[in-house]
């Protein structure tokens, strides 16, 4: 498998790392993981908590898949990366129940729903498997920020409007009358919305700039 | 691409290549859950024991002592101690002198989008529910979650009587809910506008469990004050 078309590229591109925060961002680029970013972005904690445990299982897994490349049949593939990603999905649960007990309440369900996030399989699949361990670990690590970060400014604002504090702390006017809408699943897709809109003007202004 | 690599791409798979890969992938999997597993038990039981420690201090105020009851079958209650789990249990609580502050009983039953568990302190002094705290509950963040935190709300259980009828079988009057506004005996709940589903779904619990226990809690009164010697 040595003539893999990618293994050529065995040294470290940190590109693999910045595509990950801005160009190729996971939610605001690729638009994938949609599940958790509108389910349980209702708090700045279970925005970080939920970032956190998807990077852990993204950077585990890719570090996994990509050691193994060379020995995982291809007819086997995607059962092994299920088996992988569900284990590490696993141990964050765990990991969780461990650290915070109010925290894992309020993530509920979709922590187990980590294993099916499109981002996973598809770094795993489309990155991992054909390229070297360092670049794979860049890999995950970038799209982990950027899946963080992205999750960080829907939680942000929804907090902030819909409760007046942010990751608890009052931030607003104690007048402030709260916009229950932003913490319930319409006030998700409003921020989604309203963020991908910004992303998309500041790219084609991006490009409008290049092409002059 | 030269001949070798056609060969390699075309060749068929072989069994034992991905039987190998799979199993060998599984074993590594199976092992890394099972430390987790083991390496986090010790901790999640403390976090899940605390809370529930908490919550009886929470429902049964002026608590500084607990002990555990188990609640048999044939409706005796005895002292306990060991594995919680699939046990009926009741904890109460005594204040500095040894005296009994109360009992503090789970409850749950159906909420708004899934089941709602409960903890509530019962004070046979007072014949009357003192406290009572969320301990799980999937109801709409903003709205359903008034009932855990809406102060209004919880002023329904400062002093919610549920005294026992002359023969000590029933209570005199089952709690009763009734709509924001229209609290009228201390034995009623006050709904919350804009959560009268869940609020309704912490009244019907409470009616259900109270009907039940405060009768048998009163029944085992001596085991309970006996149970802190």
């Amino acid at each position: 498998m040595s003539n893999h078309p990618d293994a050529a590229a065995k040294t470290l591109d940190t590109n693999e790392f910045i595509k990950g925060l801005w160009k190729e961002n996971p939610v605001f680029i690729q638009v994938l993981g949609m599940c958790p970013t509108l389910a349980v972005t209702n708090s700045v904690i279970n925005a970080i908590t939920m970032g956190l445990a998807t990077s852990f299982v993204l950077i585990m897994s890719n570090l996994l898949v990509s050691s193994l490349r060379h020995v995982i049949p291809k007819q086997v593939r995607i059962a092994t990366y299920i088996l992988i990603i569900a284990s590490f999905v696993t141990v964050a649960d765990y990991v969780i129940q461990a650290v915070s007990l109010d925290v894992y309440k309020s993530l509920g369900a979709f922590i187990a729903l980590i294993v099916v996030n499109c981002i996973i399989l598809g770094r795993a699949e489309a990155f991992a498997s054909k390229n070297s361990v360092g670049n794979s670990l860049l890999d995950a690590l970038g799209m982990g920020v950027g899946f963080t970060f992205a999750l960080l400014c829907l939680g942000g604002v929804r907090e902030i409007m819909g409760n007046g504090t942010f990751l608890g702390y009052h931030v607003l006017s104690a007048h402030y009358q709260p916009w229950i809408i932003m913490i319930l699943p319409g006030g998700g897709f409003f921020t989604l919305g309203a963020w991908l809109l910004l992303f998309n003007y500041l790219r084609k202004r991006k490009e409008k700039i290049s092409m002059q | 691409m030269n001949q070798i690599d056609l060969k390699k791409l075309t060749a068929p798979p072989n069994p034992w290549h991905m039987l190998r890969s799979m199993g060998g992938v599984g074993i590594v999997c199976a092992l890394l859950i099972v430390v987790a597993f083991q390496g986090t038990l010790p901790r999640i039981n403390q976090n899940k024991a605390e809370a529930l420690e908490k919550a009886v201090f929470q429902v049964l105020p002026g608590t500084k002592n607990r002990a555990t009851f188990r609640v048999n079958p044939d409706g005796a209650c005895e002292p306990f101690q060991g594995e919680a789990r699939g046990q009926r249990l009741v904890y109460a609580g005594f204040d500095e002198n040894n005296k009994l502050v109360g009992i503090a009983v789970e409850a749950q039953g159906q909420g708004f989008q899934d089941v709602i568990r409960l903890i509530y302190g019962y004070s046979p002094e007072k014949q009357a529910v003192i406290g009572y705290q969320v301990l799980e509950s999937k109801d709409t963040p903003g709205l359903g979650d008034k009932v855990e935190k809406d102060p209004h709300f919880l002023a329904n259980f400062d002093n919610l009587e549920v005294p026992l009828a002359p023969d000590g079988g029933a209570l005199q009057h089952a709690i009763e809910f009734v709509k924001s506004g229209g609290k009228q005996h201390p034995w009623q709940i006050e709904g919350i506008t804009g959560a009268t589903i869940s609020s309704r779904a912490i009244a019907n619990i409470m009616q259900k469990s109270t009907a039940e226990m405060v009768p048998l809690l009163t029944k085992n009164l001596e085991t309970f004050q006996a149970g802190q010697k």
